[in-house]
């Protein structure tokens, strides 16, 4: 069994040299740009001319040109042989030029060493001397320097060893690769096979996704889910790709998976949200300290442009499942309009900014915990205007008028969802005169919104709401029942988020929510 | 040369056969309400015609629980058991 990987390199002259071999072999790996390969090559080729009648004597050239330049420049006579694709380095996995392995019996390493220490060459030499029974090479030790260190390994260098990494037989990499020709577009490619969501994207190249993959600690063959409709497989490596085409950075891979693992629920129900002609999709909300260590946004523009973490976060969820699942606008998305929602909604709470508990802590997590909450949303951020109120009951008031247009102002006692998202200054009118708790936000906004049943019924004005025929069974004391908009304040959810100026709320609606339909679902995030 | 990673479930679209039609209907047809509303007004509709038309046959009547979600595993292999025809319902 020999200790290190077999190779097989050719030489300059074109001659095959294998490792394991039947004779003692002395195997010297070089780079031809290091200082102390040069020191090194000429006494290789020393030890060459004393040993190589029974001994393989290999310096190895970490690349093409070099391996010439090295013979030219020191009018080498040993053989030289090629690993100007690195896989060979790669696999001995050492870090410093020269690195040298003296196997006696052709397989067994007896020596190794890395860089230029004199001993340790004079050491190899009277070894090799003694176990090939010569005498040792005539080198003019005098001359040499005692000490010099050696260079990287050209292996190791960022970008080669990612490739490196991604081709090795224990990759992580598992996913088809599609060869794209160079006289081919690759974003035209990807285009042409259906990966996009219209937008560009970053081309998922094995090295882009190995660096995706250290953003976690997951094995990347790990199944998180089957993503519906075509319950594909949604490994973390697949995901990975779908993250990196998104234009995320490693570290927001687990936002992406928690936020996978969140709608991949049967609570969730994914497949429904994307399916529906209504035209939902998953906005996602970050909380804990995971928003600032990735840099998220839950100020300015939190729910807009410009952001990377937020815009590629939520894009990421969209393209896994697009790719993964396979639903596609036409296919089983049959959304009547659409909505951007189904480019990316991800942002962050902005929890440093009223004394209201964190979306996640009134789920029951910890502060400390990082976690992604997602909804089953159809439309939003629908702006809620207020530049008067001076009172909180008032500016409650307004954030209760404001979701009257939930699926359509007429619908009342609706077992919807909504998502409020409350800006600072509004924030501060509604704490001016002391804590104004979330519990009694949502009942005001119920009590600002109710109204008598009859106003539900289908009228010439509009067709929508209860049936005449129903509303003919009721009474009038029933048709004068007061409702207010929501079935339950349990469906209404507050979060704040927004920059310091601009009295300017906004509010996401809901699609249907329940065990018929959707439920929002929170995922604890890893912590790296 | 560039290579990209597949970004999909790799499945390859495999091309699915109807089965042979004879002409005949025979034996149970199942009708599968998938709980759109008015899905049982057309389906009721459609088991009054096919009893008047072909005395023969049973009809015999599912229900998905929500039109939301996919079809639960159990009701998909206990149609696929008890029917030799069934109709859907889908969509309004």
């Amino acid at each position: 069994m020999a200790d290190k990987p077999s190779f097989e390199l050719t030489d300059l002259d074109g001659s095959s040299c294998r490792y394991p071999a039947p004779e003692p072999s002395l195997i010297c790996f070089v780079k031809e740009d290091c200082e102390t390969c040069n020191t090194a090559a000429p006494v290789i080729n020393a030890f060459y001319k004393a040993y190589g009648k029974s001994a393989n004597v290999w310096m190895i050239s970490q690349s093409a040109d070099g391996s010439v330049i090295l013979k030219d420049r020191h009018n080498l006579t040993l053989p030289i042989l090629d690993d100007s694709d690195l896989k060979t380095s790669f696999a001995y996995d050492f870090n410093i030029v020269p690195a040298v392995f003296w196997c006696p019996d052709g397989q067994t390493v007896d020596t190794t060493f890395e860089g230029f220490v004199k001993q340790e060459w004079q050491d190899l030499s009277q070894v090799m001397a003694t176990s090939l029974n010569t005498d040792a090479a005539p080198v003019d030790w005098a001359a040499l320097p005692d000490w010099r260190p050696g260079c990287g390994s050209k292996h190791l260098d960022p970008e080669i060893n990612e490739r490196l990494k991604a081709e090795a037989d224990d990759s992580p990499i598992r996913a088809r690769k599609i060869e794209i020709a160079s006289a081919d577009d690759v974003a035209e490619f990807m285009f042409d096979q259906g990966f996009s969501d219209g937008l560009p994207l970053v081309p998922p190249t094995p090295e882009r996704v190995l660096r995706m993959l250290s953003g976690t600690r997951r094995n990347p063959k790990e199944v998180i889910a089957q993503m519906p409709p075509n319950m594909g497989d949604a490994t973390i490596e697949k995901i990975a790709i779908n993250a990196v085409m998104a234009g995320c950075k490693p570290e927001y891979l687990p936002v992406v998976i928690a936020s996978i693992e969140a709608i991949c629920t049967d609570a969730f129900n994914v497949h429904g949200v994307m399916a529906t002609t209504m035209g939902a999709s998953p906005v996602l909300v970050v909380n804990g300290p995971i928003r600032e260590r990735i840099g998220m946004n839950s100020g300015l523009m939190a729910l807009g442009a410009g952001n990377r973490a937020n815009a590629t976060i939520g894009r990421a969820v969209r393209l896994a499942v697009r790719n993964i699942g396979g639903s596609r606008p036409g296919g089983t998305d049959r959304s009547t309009m659409g909505s951007p929602l189904k480019f990316t909604m991800c942002f962050a709470e902005r929890e440093e900014r009223s004394d209201w508990s964190p979306l996640h802590v009134e789920r029951g997590f910890k502060a400390e915990d990082s976690v992604v909450t997602a909804f089953a949303m159809t439309s939003g951020p629908s702006l809620i205007v207020d530049q008067e109120s001076r009172e909180p009951d008032e500016i409650a008031g307004t954030l209760g008028l404001g979701l009257e247009s939930v699926f359509l102002s007429k619908y009342h006692m609706l077992p919807v969802d909504t998502l409020l998202v409350v800006c600072p200054e509004h924030i501060d009118t509604l704490m001016k005169d002391g804590p104004y708790s979330k519990e009694r936000l949502r009942e005001r906004v119920q009590e600002v919104t109710q109204k008598p049943l009859r106003d539900m019924v289908a009228n010439q004005v509009s067709g929508a709401g209860m049936t005449r025929a129903a509303a003919a069974k009721l009474s009038d004391e029933q048709l004068d029942r007061i409702v207010p908009k929501f079935a339950s304040t349990d469906y209404i959810h507050i979060v704040v988020a927004g920059s310091d100026a601009g009295k300017f709320s906004g509010a996401f609606h809901g699609w249907v929510t329940g065990e018929i339909g959707s439920q929002s679902v929170s995922r604890k995030i890893e912590e790296i | 040369m560039t290579i990209i990673l597949d970004p999909t479930d790799e499945t390859v679209p495999v091309n699915r056969q109807i089965t042979p039609r004879d002409g005949q209907v025979s034996g149970v047809v199942g009708l599968m309400d998938i709980r759109k509303p008015r899905g049982n007004i057309l389906l009721d509709e459609l088991e009054r015609l096919l009893s008047d038309r072909m005395p023969g046959i049973e009809v015999r009547r599912f229900a998905k629980p929500t039109f939301a979600k996919p079809c639960p595993d159990d009701l998909r292999a206990q149609m696929k058991a008890e029917c030799d025809f069934v109709i859907e319902g889908l969509a309004d």
